[in-house]
């Protein structure tokens, strides 16, 4: 009986222990809500308008952390190669569900390029994965900036001046998609008690989650898979590592392209210098927040992430102004959040991955000492 | 005729070992460092002027990328929680600045304030990244940012009253930016101040670099300064040779994050403002790439690297801006650092480094 209830205590210390992040939100969440005095309604909208808007997002970093490269910090690459392909999209004056479809289209060459940079320099890097790819996505905004701010209307033709910046080339800080603005999530849009649903985006969404199973079951999911657990074993077994992972990386940056246009055409404008800046920040901290870790990631965690972390979003300015009386603690708070949940989320995964290897020793010592104890 | 040959043989070898050791990307940027200054007169730039500013920038910065050497050395890798040791500095002198310090004095009191603050710090840093071994770079870029957000909370609510640091209208919460003018503006600069037409050297500046230089070099130098290179080059070894792994790479730590306060208070001092919030924000990205630009990698730096670096890093940022200006008028310095840096950041990660523990 005691026994049985030691048991029961260590399994819920053991839950607790691996949803501690979740359930430390949760708790966070709770205590805003009365505070902040929304009604539910207000939050409930919020919480669907941005699931439609950030989901596909952060789905595009599953599949990285499935091939063991980690938090894929490059997914800024693909948010990049969407923005360009909008810009074309939007200065060929092509509005509505065809642009956004014509956008992802375009974005998917760029995307690809892009991807295959990124997997390469990883590859160079192995070990060190996150960081360069944090690197990468620094370096790699310079590039945009060269090509969108210097080199769209001098040498890459820009045809309306609307969006060009006044002094003839260049393109202006932002872009506007009125005409496209939450033209995917207006189609099929159901009202339920003054809830907006955006049926359409939900579907794509559950489409895309159902590629992703379904992904996980072929071969090349499960090459990934093999070479995030060992890539020495599965190199053994005749999987080719490197192409492998520049695979899964360019699979991630063509999602995160298509999931920016999705994310762009439901805010309506886009801030063509910084609108990529912040976004794999957030998107990993979600995911990180729904429970997801360096290693693992289901799409449950993402469901999970994006209602705890954008509820926190929306909660905390108003909660900090209300509790301290100045509204630029709740906005520093929630960047506090955001960045001290990543690292919190690195350190836990960094000591268990040292605390397996010291355990592997420590079986391997007592194994060898067994088998000296039976030579002798 | 075989003596021309071999000796044009001897030229190439010694050109390519010099390039090999060298390597590529510091090459294109010496290369280019020398363009902008064969450039800047011919576009009608002054070029006294423009050497005085890359002095005085190098002045500014060289301790902050200083304090890239004892984490390197003891093999944590380039230091990107440096905000860490930033915030600390900027503790020691909005404090220094509250307790009515002026002149002279706020600068000294400041660096005295901001020790115990960066010791404690880079012990909590030390201890963290101790439990950590093997994933140092990325943690360190989240402890930097969330510690400066986390710091951007506590300047607004922190007990400081001073009326020319605080918000004029509310009474609380620092200024993003402070001014320090009647406090430590230029203190080290003006010291011993030698100015030739437009040339102007901040000879105070560059000594008290020169100092610190020093001190680190002779500390590199010691029992334990040795020890702690063993450390970074061969932890498995230096454990067999009897030294303490885990307490060197915390020493390092707490030196790396002192020399990181005592640099935001040098820039500071040159600079004239106090810079709060977001600003410590990015300021570990410049700092790590000038150290690699100056030849460090990611387990290897030395304090000729640093000054090598410091120069090259703030030739390039500093001259880039005037000349393309005059030149094509069209500003794309901003981005031209931005690839520079990072492209030099990613190289330097790429390179294959001795097998780690």
């Amino acid at each position: 009986m005691n026994k049985k209830q030691n048991n029961a205590s260590g399994r819920l210390l053991n839950f607790l222990g691996e949803n501690s992040v979740p359930i430390m939100f949760v708790i966070i969440v709770a205590i805003c809500i009365p505070i902040s005095g929304f009604s539910p309604k207000f939050l409930l909208n919020e919480i669907i308008t941005r699931m439609g808007r950030n989901v596909f997002l952060i789905l595009s970093l599953l599949i990285p952390i499935m091939a063991g490269m980690g938090l894929n910090f490059g997914m800024t690459l693909g948010a990049m190669a969407g923005e360009i392909a909008l810009i074309f999209v939007s200065d060929w004056q092509i509005w509505g569900i065809p642009g956004i479809i014509l956008a992802m289209i375009l974005s998917i060459p760029i995307s690809v390029v892009m991807g295959i940079m990124c997997g390469k320099i990883l590859n160079a890097s192995k070990g060190r994965e996150m960081i360069t790819s944090y690197i990468i996505s620094f370096f790699t905004n310079g590039l945009y900036q060269l090509l969108v701010l210097y080199m769209m209307g001098s040498i890459i033709p820009i045809i309306h001046s609307s969006i060009k910046l006044p002094r003839g080339y260049g393109i202006r800080q932002t872009v506007g998609l009125l005409n496209m603005r939450q033209s995917l999530d207006n189609l099929l849009a159901l009202r339920i008690a003054g809830v907006k649903i955006p049926v359409l985006t939900f579907i794509i969404i559950a489409l895309m989650c159902l590629v992703i199973v379904w992904f996980r079951r072929t071969k090349l999911g499960q090459d990934m898979r093999a070479v995030g657990q060992d890539m020495e074993v599965a190199r053994d077994a005749g999987i080719d590592v490197e192409r492998t992972r520049i695979i899964s990386i360019v699979i991630s940056t063509v999602l995160a392209g298509f999931g920016m246009i999705i994310y762009l055409q439901n805010m309506g404008d886009m801030a063509t210098y910084s609108a990529h800046s912040q976004i794999g920040m957030f998107c990993i901290a979600a995911l990180l927040v729904g429970g997801a870790s360096v290693d693992r990631a289901s799409i449950g965690n993402v469901f999970l992430g994006v209602v705890l972390f954008h509820l926190m979003f929306i909660l905390a300015p108003t909660a900090g102004a209300k509790i301290t009386g100045d509204t630029m603690i709740g906005e520093y708070f929630r960047v506090f959040i955001s960045y001290g949940v990543i690292t919190v989320a690195l350190v836990m995964y960094e000591t268990k991955k040292r605390k397996a290897k010291a355990g592997m020793g420590h079986l391997l010592e007592a194994a060898q000492r067994e088998e000296e104890k039976a030579n002798a | 005729m075989s003596d021309l040959r071999n000796a044009g043989t001897g030229w190439q070898e010694r050109l390519v070992s010099a390039y090999k050791s060298f390597g590529l990307p510091r090459m294109i940027i010496a290369g280019m460092l020398v363009v902008l200054l064969i450039a800047a007169p011919l576009v009608g730039a002054n070029f006294w002027m423009q050497i005085t500013n890359v002095i005085n920038r190098f002045s500014w910065n060289s301790v902050l990328v200083l304090a890239m050497v004892p984490m390197v050395h003891s093999g944590c890798g380039l230091n990107f929680g440096l905000p860490l040791g930033i915030i600390s500095g900027l503790l020691g002198a909005t404090i220094s600045l509250e307790m009515g310090f002026t002149g002279p004095m706020s600068f000294v009191m400041a660096i005295l304030i901001a020790t115990p603050f960066a010791i404690l710090f880079g012990i909590g840093y030390g201890w963290l990244l101790n439990k950590i071994k093997g994933g140092e770079m990325m943690i360190a870029t989240y402890v930097g940012f969330s510690s400066v957000s986390f710091m951007c909370m506590m300047w607004l609510l922190l007990p400081y009253r001073k009326p020319d640091m605080v918000w004029g209208y509310a009474g609380t919460g620092l200024r993003t930016t402070i001014s320090l003018e009647g406090y430590y503006d230029q203190i080290l600069a003006k010291f011993l101040q030698i100015r030739i037409g437009s040339l102007v050297i901040p000879t105070g500046s560059l000594l008290f670099f020169a100092f610190l230089a020093f001190l680190m070099w002779a500390f590199l130098h010691t029992k334990t300064g040795t020890a702690m290179t063993a450390v970074g080059s061969n932890p498995v070894f230096a454990k067999a040779a009897g030294i303490n792994v885990d307490k060197m790479r915390m020493l390092s730590v707490v030196l790396s994050t002192w020399l990181a306060a005592i640099g935001i208070l040098v820039y500071q001092q040159g600079f004239g403002f106090i810079q709060l919030y977001m600003a410590p924000f990015n300021m570990a990205l410049p700092a790590v790439s000038a150290i690699l630009i100056g030849g460090a990698s990611v387990n290897k730096a030395s304090i000729a690297n640093v000054i090598i670096g410091t120069i090259l890093f703030q030739g390039i940022v500093t001259m880039t801006p005037t000349v393309m200006n005059n030149a094509i008028h069209m500003d794309i310095s901003e981005v031209l650092r931005m690839v520079v840096s990072n492209g030099m950041i990613l190289y330097a990660l790429t390179r294959k480094t001795e097998a780690k523990s």
